[in-house]
């Protein structure tokens, strides 16, 4: 991902901004332009809205079989994450056993690094979980 | 709207094809094709190729054209078109072809797919199947393609206390009849034990839940049904095709154990048919994963949603049982050249229906369906067939 | 009065005992015991300065209801920035909400980058230029494999929101003492730094932290009975204890504040953790004595005292609370996690 792609993209992966539609209140992860309930209804009605990052563990994998970014992690935890303010997002669990995760499980968000563009290039973070302490 | 007829198939061996290039399988597939159809390269007015990645396989666009040119099409100058949805590509092909010819705007066209996916290495593969994902929003923070399925297979077995076993009895029945394709990747049986202690992908799917990386080409040439006697002896006829879309990413769908997509254009090919669940005798279905198949036989209707574990496991699904379901072999043991295999169900479910598939053969089979998935179900486009 | 407003720890989950690097080395299990220390924490194989930065700065702000956008200014100090080039800093005031309106940079002096970082916040409020400051020290420091650091090298951070108003704790005075002295160092482009053996001891450590805080007592007129809580940095267990000793403190006074024994040396995090768990546990009225040292060489001298307001907020997440949430790992995982070896192709 070249250096512009990730930095359009920091402030919703450093501080899960998202939207929330102005005409039906739903909110969503990542930024939309339009509701999907709303349609027309909502256009130009979209606001800006932070999760807090809390949220519950909806499904989980234990990845074996790494993608390239993240052979150097396996086997790593990867979850859908219903967040308390209703939308659902894909994000790593962190700090704990694989064997630990169940569904349901009360998590919140960390900082952490995602991957890096080579030896050289920049360094991408954002948000993952962990199981709430 | 006119009638539409499959007039001729063709499909190279799926697998490993180490001394084949991207453009040596799809002319292969495509030459046997015209061959079966007796069609030649001055009838062909059109051509559709569905690929989802050559550009990430092997560097190379424009795929459509370059099929053209080297099946020896050049001089036709006919209207080549890519079609990428990605491992939906094929299917979506075969709808592109089928609308232009229904249409009346093309008479005779062929319908390509094909995918080579070993020239690069395993994990840049994985890569670009995860480019079916949400890129920013999934595979960019570490979910693998397989992961996605895991995790779908993981809440449906939270909601429907689906078992591994289960999804283990997928893996063996399309192996068992995998065996009986001699164009499979894997033409060998598994155990179940061998399913359930392989090494694992993304938990709960281990190495026998998940479909290889393959290479391989299909092909179809399809034309008017008013014109198909001309051409052949035996054509079959297309009679229903439709194709629904959903979220890209898997956490913003409604339901992860059911596709919408899948449910959505399902409603719409039975209600073109004038056909139920009941009437289909034979389905290729979206196996990818052991999980799809189960997910998939539910959302077409075969069985009620959450059932769908329990009926793989109780045999439904066999070849020759209540609904025969993947008697190729499916993407699991036929092999899953992504933008290949949507056309290959369709070249497998005429065979069936022309009474061609030797010892995999669905007795009686009059009514056969296509089911083929894009990404993690954002596309979904399935097709009737009828023996005539 | 300038002081700190609000402060967070981090300290990553994984542990190696010294032991176990003992072991791999061929060396005597007691090399921990002679160093004194026992285990260290290892940063995830996601982990680096930038992240344990922003976990820290969050757990500062957490703990108070500063406005992100009045913070003025943002420091972080460490000799391990993930980047030659491009601050850490800026990751941090993004991650925290702060920003764009603020002054930021990253700052190494070995392990007093942090204190250092205080020191300029101070001096920001003081003057009135800014209304918050946010100074963090951090690391993620590397030793050799088979090298004496790598007994101790470790990782963890701590923030501290320097203000005015509604501190938790008055800065009455900061001293500090410099030299050009090359005790330990890394040039550019090395991977692991170098050091004069036990040239850091006697003329590096004892010499700037001794002279930091005589400078101190002198300035503010008090003596070690004064205080209730001293903190030094530890580069490993033995140094910080017995600095205090020779300087008239009780072991009382130094072991809330001692944390290497259990995480190793933190560098740049060093002192500030040791400040943060002092905080954690201190009461309205207790005075605290801290003096960082870094190679090359320099010590920064505090003297805080805790006001009511420490009363008034959550102290939680407690530095406490990352050090017992622990995972031992063995020397295998840890060369994997501290990117010591390559994958092919990488």
């Amino acid at each position: 991902m070249s250096a512009p792609r990730f930095w359009r993209e920091i402030n919703q992966r450093y501080n899960l901004v998202g939207t929330e539609c102005g005409n039906c209140g739903k909110k969503y992860f990542p930024i939309r332009s339009v509701c999907p309930e709303c349609h027309r209804e909502s256009i130009g009605k979209m606001k800006k809205v932070k999760f807090s990052g809390n949220g519950k563990v909806f499904s989980y994998t234990v990845i074996h079989v790494g993608s390239s970014m993240f052979q150097m992690q396996t086997p790593y935890i990867m979850a859908i994450i219903e967040l308390d303010e209703g939308p659902r997002i894909t994000g790593q669990i962190i700090d704990c056993e694989t064997k630990d995760v169940k569904i349901g499980m009360p998590v919140e968000s960390v900082f952490r690094k995602i991957g890096e563009d080579g030896k050289s290039g920049t360094i991408y973070y954002g948000y993952k979980f962990r199981l709430m302490k | 709207m006119r009638d539409v007829a499959v007039i001729g198939v063709g499909v190279t061996k799926f697998g490993e094809l180490w001394d084949k290039s991207l453009r040596g399988l799809i002319v292969e597939a495509g030459l046997e094709a015209m061959h079966d159809s007796g069609v030649t390269s001055k009838d062909v007015d059109a051509l559709y190729g569905g690929n989802m990645s050559s550009g990430l396989f092997v560097s190379q666009e424009h795929t459509a054209a370059l099929i053209g040119d080297f099946a020896g099409l050049a001089s036709r100058h006919i209207p080549a078109t890519r079609v990428e949805d990605a491992c939906a590509s094929g299917g979506v092909a075969l709808r592109q072809g089928y609308i232009s010819v229904a249409s009346g705007i093309h008479d005779v066209v062929i319908v390509g797919g094909v995918e080579k996916m070993t020239d690069v290495s395993e994990s840049l593969a994985t890569d670009a199947l995860a480019s079916a994902g949400d890129r920013e929003w999934e595979s960019f923070l570490g979910v693998t393609f397989p992961g996605l399925y895991a995790m779908m297979a993981r809440r449906h077995m939270h909601e429907y206390k689906t078992t591994k076993e289960q999804l283990g009895a997928v893996a063996v029945k399309n192996h068992r009849n995998g065996a009986l394709n001699p164009k499979a990747q894997y033409q060998k049986e598994i155990t179940l034990e061998q399913v359930l202690n392989a090494p694992m992908v993304a938990e709960p799917l281990g190495l026998y839940d998940c479909s290889p990386i393959s290479d391989g080409a299909a092909a179809l040439i399809l034309c008017p049904l008013e014109r198909a006697r001309k051409f052949t002896d035996n054509p079959v006829k297309i009679i229903a095709s439709a194709q629904a879309s959903d979220t890209l990413s898997l956490h913003s769908r409604r339901d992860i154990c059911t596709m919408d997509a899948t449910v959505a254009a399902a409603r719409n090919v039975y209600r073109q048919a004038n056909k139920k669940p009941k009437d289909i005798d034979l389905v290729e279905v979206h196996d990818c994963f052991t999980i799809t198949e189960i997910v998939a036989i539910e959302d077409l209707g075969f069985v009620k949603k959450g059932e769908g574990g329990k009926a793989s496991e109780e045999g439904l699904t066999a070849l020759n049982a209540e609904i025969s379901v993947n008697p190729s072999g499916g993407l699991k043991s036929k092999g899953h050249p992504v933008g290949a295999t949507g056309v290959a169900q369709a070249v497998e479910v005429i065979t069936q229906l022309r009474g061609e598939a030797g010892k995999r053969q669905v007795k009686n089979a009059r009514v056969g369906m296509t089911h083929n998935i894009g990404g993690s179900g954002a596309t979904a486009v399935i097709h009737i067939f009828e023996a005539i | 009065m300038v002081g700190i407003v609000s402060y967070g720890g981090y300290v990553p989950r994984y542990r190696i005992e010294t032991k176990e690097i003992a072991r791999v080395w061929g060396k005597d299990e007691s090399i921990g015991k002679g160093l004194g220390v026992f285990s260290k924490s290892v940063p995830g194989p996601d982990e680096d300065v930038a992240t344990i930065s922003v976990e820290a700065a969050r757990n500062a702000m957490k703990k108070c209801s500063v406005n992100p956008g009045e913070i003025g200014a943002v420091y972080v100090g460490s000799e391990s920035h993930p980047y030659a080039v491009k601050p850490t800093s800026t990751i941090v005031a993004e991650a925290i909400g702060a920003g764009p309106n603020l002054t930021a940079a990253d700052y190494e002096f070995a392990c007093k980058a942090g204190t250092a970082a205080i020191q300029t916040c101070m001096g920001l409020v003081s003057s009135g230029m800014i209304k918050y400051g946010l100074a963090i020290g951090s690391d993620t420091s590397q030793g050799a494999p088979g090298d004496a650091l790598e007994y101790s090298a470790s990782a963890g951070g701590a923030a501290f929101l320097i203000g005015k108003e509604n501190v938790i704790a008055e800065i009455n005075k900061t001293y500090s003492f410099t030299t050009d002295t090359p005790d330990f160092w890394r040039r550019e482009g090395e991977k692991y730094p170098s050091h004069g053996g036990r040239f850091t001891g006697e003329p590096a450590y004892f010499k700037h932290t001794m002279n930091c805080a005589k400078g101190l007592f002198e300035r503010t007129g008090t003596k070690p009975s004064d205080y209730k809580y001293a903190v030094f940095h530890q580069p490993n267990g033995k140094f910080p204890v017995n600095v205090g000793k020779m300087l008239g403190f009780t072991n009382e006074q130094i072991k809330t504040g001692l944390l290497t024994p259990r995480i190793g040396n933190t560098y740049s995090g060093s002192t500030p953790l040791g400040l943060a768990v002092i905080l954690d546990v201190a009461s309205p009225g207790d005075r605290i004595f801290a003096v960082s040292y870094g190679s090359g060489a320099g010590s920064d001298g505090f003297d805080i005292t805790v006001t009511e307001k420490i009363m008034g907020i959550d102290r939680n997440p407690t530095v406490e609370s990352f050090i017992a949430d622990s995972k031992i790992i063995d020397y295998a995982t840890y060369v994997r996690y501290r990117k010591k070896l390559w994958l092919g192709g990488e």
